[in-house]
């Protein structure tokens, strides 16, 4: 996905932090030494993406830099760097599937291709009633449970084309369907139950 | 095959909670104060006598490491960095220990820290890992509320705070002091060093930055002693590591092994051994995305360890398995990793910035058989004036896939180009 910010006429005039958001602020600030408040950028940046529907405007970017006392172009600098931070709208589901040679390996391909058909869309984009929002992403750092994706905050492990789909379906018709491995694994442990550490799979 | 009484992560799937409770009946946090009265020195003795290396991938000896910190106090803080940004493909490891077994990285945070007498510890999580941040910061304010940490930790009279920072996406912060300049609030560039960072790190201040199981591994080799740390795997290799299996395999998984296990008999007892069997296995990545490949002839009987890999030309880093079995192109799996080298450089050194674009471009080529031969040698060429002419190792890491993909695999990158040559119509 080209890291392009929004247009002028999607930018939004102003922004400014909830009273809630603005006390989880601050607390992200105290968590760095005084006059190091620079530190807390990435956070703030990820609080104002959250409160501003999964993307970060400029007036936002304006309203981090004035609350840490850092030039613009510093925060600018950090919410371009960094491939999180959604520069532009996205779909209320933010699907990012990761298509790193682990989980090629693992048919990755498959998932892609099934996210387009099921969705109507190429990678990139975004579905017409602003749904969803599909883009191939690196590595996601759950290699062992590949293929997978990632939307919004969940991990979706284990994928073949079906239960990619059956995700998608379940998520477009309001459901919540359940994270992690779609295969019946419980995490990591290898497919048909651990090979070790079987006394501590009770509850301790 | 190890012991589940020697295994350190009793929860690595997560079958138990994870929260304190679980975790001391587990063995966290039993007596941490008697770890601490061994004194700093006692305790960087016992970690260097264990033989315990790096578990990020450099596999540099964790307790001289820690003992490069200052000994004698300026009254200004120090910190300890745990580099919780996993991310090299193949690597899952410290994402089960973090959302599983948080409380064993929050002890090992207080016992590493004060063994380098280090202020407060700052924990460097990816941004993707959610859950992991979420527990994680749960676990540190678990350990507050019981007194485990903060002022008078654990009764020992010292102070030491815990933090919980979430990254945003950008491999590059893997590498320590690109770690250290996205916790300042910046863009993750490396720095070069000189300085080091256990003389200037985060903050101007002296810092170390480890792996997050180096430093949860530490509190049990504190209990269990460096002895019985030490007598797994060879010398020089020694302990027990959380191997990631990914690929064609049967069963792709984690598992806590002893060092030095033969890569067959690891994949063969936990993963259900290759896919189709072992005779048809082509190559293994054993160590991350950013090692050399090994061809079958090789993994045959090579151990999983620091010295044996890089004996081979190739590396334990990170210990994340990666199989392919005779059905993969390989050359298309160095292309997208390749790819990905090109799309996570930081964009500050020319060579790096320019060579692993160029790098990827090539290999598409090749993965195409859409070449000149004579560029497989270019190709070489320019990966070595990469190598080691960058601040930080991306730009080795880049270079390494492709250099082992040619070293083992040369005759079928030039066999694809001959093919594309000889199927185009000749003219007339």
């Amino acid at each position: 996905m080209k890291r392009v910010p929004a247009p002028a006429d999607q930018q939004p005039d102003s922004f400014a932090f909830t009273a809630e958001n603005l006390e989880v602020a601050k607390r992200h600030i105290a968590k760095y030494p005084p006059r190091r408040q620079a530190s807390a950028v990435m956070p703030l940046l990820d609080l104002a993406q959250r409160q501003h529907e999964n993307w970060l405007p400029r007036a936002a970017m304006d309203a981090v830099a004035e609350m840490l006392e850092m030039p613009r172009i510093r925060v600018y600098e950090v919410a371009t760097f960094y491939t999180m931070y959604n520069l532009a709208p996205v779909g209320q589901h933010f699907v990012q599937i990761c298509t790193t040679t682990p989980c090629w390996l693992r048919g990755s391909d498959d998932v892609v291709s099934a996210c387009k058909s099921k969705l109507g869309i190429e990678m990139g984009d975004t579905t017409a009633d602003g749904k969803f929002t599909v883009i191939e992403v690196e590595c996601l750092g759950a290699c062992v449970n590949a293929p997978m994706m990632q939307i919004n905050d969940d991990y979706y492990e284990d994928l073949t084309a079906a239960s990619t789909i059956a995700v998608l379906e379940a998520l477009a018709k309001g459901e919540t369907p359940k994270v992690g491995p779609q295969s019946g694994r419980h995490t990591t442990e290898p497919a048909g139950g651990p090979t070790t550490l079987r006394e501590f799979m009770g509850d301790g | 095959m190890l012991s589940d009484q020697d295994r350190i992560f009793t929860n690595l799937y997560g079958y138990q909670d994870w929260g304190l409770d679980a975790a001391r009946k587990r063995g966290d946090w039993d007596n941490t104060k008697a770890i601490l009265d061994k004194g700093p020195d006692g305790i960087v003795d016992e970690i260097k006598a264990s033989g315990l290396r790096g578990r990020g991938g450099a596999g540099f000896p964790t307790g001289l490491k820690w003992s490069f910190m200052p000994k004698e106090s300026d009254g200004k803080p120090t910190y300890l960095v745990v580099n919780a940004d996993e991310g090299e493909p193949g690597t899952c490891k410290d994402r089960e220990l973090m959302r599983h077994d948080p409380h064993k990285l929050v002890e090992g945070c207080l016992v590493a820290g004060f063994a380098m007498r280090a202020s407060a510890a700052y924990i460097y999580i990816r941004g993707e890992f959610m859950v992991e941040a979420n527990n994680l910061e749960a676990a540190v304010q678990q350990a507050y509320d019981a007194g485990l940490i903060g002022p008078n930790a654990c009764g020992s009279g010292y102070s030491f705070d815990v933090f919980v920072h979430r990254g945003a996406g950008a491999y590059i912060c893997g590498e320590e002091t690109a770690l250290i300049e996205s916790l300042e609030g910046k863009k993750g560039q490396p720095r070069l060093k000189p300085p080091f960072p256990a003389g200037v790190g985060v903050w101007g201040r002296p810092t170390t930055v480890n792996n997050v199981e180096s430093i949860a591994v530490a509190p049990t080799i504190m209990r269990r002693g460096a002895d019985w740390f030490a007598g797994f795997g060879r010398d020089n290799n020694n302990g027990t590591k959380v191997f990631c299996i990914s690929g064609h395999v049967e069963q792709p998984c984690n598992v806590e092994e002893e060092m030095s296990i033969p890569l067959r008999e690891l994949i063969e007892k936990h993963a259900g051994g290759v896919r189709g069997g072992w005779d048809n296995l082509l190559a293994i990545i054993p160590g991350g995305s950013s090692v050399r490949m090994l061809p079958k002839s090789i993994c045959d009987d090579v151990l999983m360890d620091f010295d044996a890999l890089s004996a081979e030309k190739s590396g334990l880093g990170t210990a994340a398995v990666i199989v392919m079995d005779k059905s993969t192109d390989l050359i298309r799996a160095i292309a997208r990793l390749s790819q990905f080298y090109a799309h996570e450089s930081c964009g500050q050194c020319t060579p790096c910035r320019e060579g692993t674009g160029w790098m990827w471009r090539i290999m598409e080529r090749l993965a195409t058989g859409e070449a000149d031969v004579a560029e497989i040698d270019m190709l070489l060429e320019v990966s070595t004036q990469i190598e080691g002419h960058t601040i930080c190792a991306l730009g080795d890491a880049a270079a390494w896939p492709i250099q082992g993909l040619m070293r083992h695999f040369r005759p079928m990158v030039e066999a694809r180009i001959m093919d594309r040559k000889n199927s185009q119509p000749t003219a007339a």
